[in-house]
């Protein structure tokens, strides 16, 4: 039952993915930015969760709900001080402006913290093993994709049924016809990155958890992955994103699992040049045709 | 006419400055410290340059030039360590090799646009670093020794062959196509240009230059790791092209020489430097998104009062 639990730990890790790639895919489906800093965004996620818990001694849940909505304020001031000139710059000047704002908060955070590690402390949440059809199953890894799963169902709820959601999803389709309809573009494109930048925080404080260690640069491997499973998804689609990531932690625990850990990484990039030749709108996405 | 006046003057230009430091070096009135930082702002002119070909002239936004980089390093290290041939062998052999991996990693993804183009270079230079990463041959994660045989006189060559080649590559018919698919690629499609072998090419071209700075890196360095050609590496690079402009060559040179010194001073305070480093590329963006020079050379500012008369 070696395969089960594989899963399950492929499941979890993947469910971590998902969430930062749900980040990626509303920013890219509403203003067609990468937005490189969105892993240091579950960086920051990951440190305040970890100076809440050890700091505060506050419990896993509020030391969550804490870290989104850090993550949500320093999402949105991202969004207004640096992205929100750029609406109509070059799409290479936005890029370019993105990776200067992910190497900036990494830095940012060694210069202010220093770089050495912290390790997230033991016992936050119950960790004991369960046994189901003779696999040995972490609860603390069921424990984490109740989590993303309560989170990605808010999610769902809040695009599909209120106000902001029919607004994020009419911006996202056509921003000049959204304007003229009478929504308000720069407030919806601020809620766009609130959100997704709160999943990156919750993000964050789960992987601290369950991988432990946390490290001013550890944004960026995740955040690469991250918006590999948004491209693999679809980008701009949210069932995509979800989809995507399950589907990159799964496959990343295989490959570990077959004992080439060291290829793991090589194997996420792979999977996404592939996508990219082979079917470069993703599962869930449209096909858009480029028009001259 | 006028075109051999101005490749003589570059010519004599490049000779005093060759001449003037290697003067300097052999009297020891540099420093080793000083020297070494010459060699790297030679190394890292030659990828700003190789890069510029890529994203400048050519339009295409690859952010994983660190790949060809490594390869050319690794294989030129190779080449002088394992099977024990003469430095210039292996920083062709590094150059060739790195071309064959630019193809290897241009022909499929060069179909792919902007961000997408980006994302799938960034990938294929994570999968060549860590590809030699796994690799005990050439060391695997602990590197590799190499011995220092980069002197001033083999960088100083090799940057004169890549700015004379780019630069002529660039004025010429075919540069004169990559700068089309730069403008737009629809409408240099409509004219009759071959995009995509015009794509393939630069960025082959590109590598090229990319794997012999890499061979110069390795015999500089005295070790290699794979560590040292990550992302951030390819960021570096980037951040030269982009500073001095999308499409001037002479700004790519005069960033990368100004950032290799700043960054040599600041060797002590890393973090300063990438600090500064990034809000620099933020403010650029900000304020000057065309960088520094532009698409205009450094030459273009004493042409105006002749160019007038005609030529």
């Amino acid at each position: 039952m070696e395969w089960l639990q594989q899963l399950i730990n492929g499941i979890s890790l993947g469910s971590i993915y998902a969430l930062i790639a749900l980040g990626y895919t509303m920013v890219y489906g509403i203003i067609k930015l990468i937005n490189f800093a969105h892993g240091d965004v579950f960086m920051v996620g990951a440190f305040v969760g970890f100076y809440a818990i050890k700091g505060w001694g506050l419990g896993f849940f509020p030391a969550l709900i804490l870290s989104m909505a850090f993550c949500a304020v320093f999402g949105v001031l991202i969004e207004r001080i640096a992205y929100k000139r750029l609406r109509n710059a070059t799409r290479i000047a936005a890029l370019i402006t993105a990776i200067g704002m992910s190497l900036f908060i990494e830095y940012g955070t060694i210069y202010v913290r220093g770089a050495q590690p912290e390790a997230y402390p033991a016992g936050v949440l119950p960790s004991s093993s369960i046994n189901l059809f003779g696999a040995h199953i972490n609860s603390q890894a069921l424990l984490i994709l109740l989590v993303s799963v309560v989170l990605m169902i808010i999610l769902q709820f809040i695009v599909q049924r209120t106000k902001m959601g029919k607004a994020m999803r009419a911006v996202s389709h056509d921003m000049e016809a959204a304007r003229l309809m009478g929504i308000n573009v720069d407030q919806t494109i601020s809620f766009t990155f609130a959100i997704g930048s709160a999943l990156a925080g919750a993000a964050g404080v789960i992987f601290g958890i369950y991988y432990t260690k946390i490290d001013p640069l550890m944004g960026v491997i995740p955040g690469l992955k991250a918006f590999v499973a948004a491209v693999l998804g679809g980008i701009g689609s949210i069932p995509g994103a979800m989809v995507g990531g399950i589907i990159l932690g799964v496959v990343e625990s295989i490959v570990s699992a077959m004992g080439f850990s060291l290829w793991r990484d090589a194997a996420a990039f792979l999977i996404l040049i592939l996508i990219l030749i082979f079917k470069p709108s993703g599962i869930f996405g449209k096909n858009t045709r480029e028009k001259v | 006419m006028k075109k051999a006046k101005q490749f003589l003057l570059f010519l004599v230009l490049s000779l005093v400055v060759y001449g003037v430091i290697q003067y300097l070096i052999q009297t020891g009135m540099l420093n080793p410290f000083y020297s070494n930082m010459i060699i790297s702002i030679t190394i890292n002119v030659i990828l700003a340059v190789s890069l510029h070909l890529v994203i400048g002239i050519t339009g295409q936004f690859s952010i994983g030039h660190a790949g060809f980089l490594a390869v050319g390093a690794y294989v030129s290290a190779i080449v002088t360590m394992q099977w024990e041939m003469p430095f210039f062998v292996a920083l062709i052999v590094g150059g060739v090799v790195a071309t064959l991996a630019g193809l290897v990693v241009g022909i499929p993804t060069l179909r792919l646009r902007g961000d997408y183009l980006a994302i799938a270079t960034l990938g294929f230079a994570e999968i060549i670093r860590i590809t030699f990463l796994n690799i005990d041959y050439v060391g695997g994660a602990s590197g590799m020794q190499v011995s220092h045989l980069t002197t001033w006189t083999s960088a100083f060559v090799c940057l004169f062959i890549t700015v004379l080649v780019i630069s002529n590559f660039t004025n010429s018919r075919h540069g004169r196509a990559c700068i089309a698919i730069r403008e737009n690629e629809i409408a240099a499609d409509a004219m009759g240009i071959n995009t995509t072998f015009y794509k393939v090419a630069a960025f082959a071209l590109g590598s090229f230059f990319a794997g012999i700075a890499g061979g110069l890196y390795s015999h500089n360095f005295y070790i290699i790791q794979p560590t040292n050609f990550g992302f951030l590496k390819s960021f570096d690079i980037l951040i030269f092209v982009v500073l001095g402009g999308l499409g001037s060559l002479s700004g790519a040179v005069i960033s990368a020489v100004l950032l290799t010194v700043i960054s040599t001073f600041l060797g002590e305070f890393p973090e300063t430097r990438m600090i500064i480093y990034s809000v620099v590329l933020i403010v650029v963006m900000l304020y000057r998104p065309q960088g520094l020079m532009g698409t205009r050379e450094i030459t273009d500012l004493f042409k105006r009062s002749t160019a007038k008369g005609g030529n």
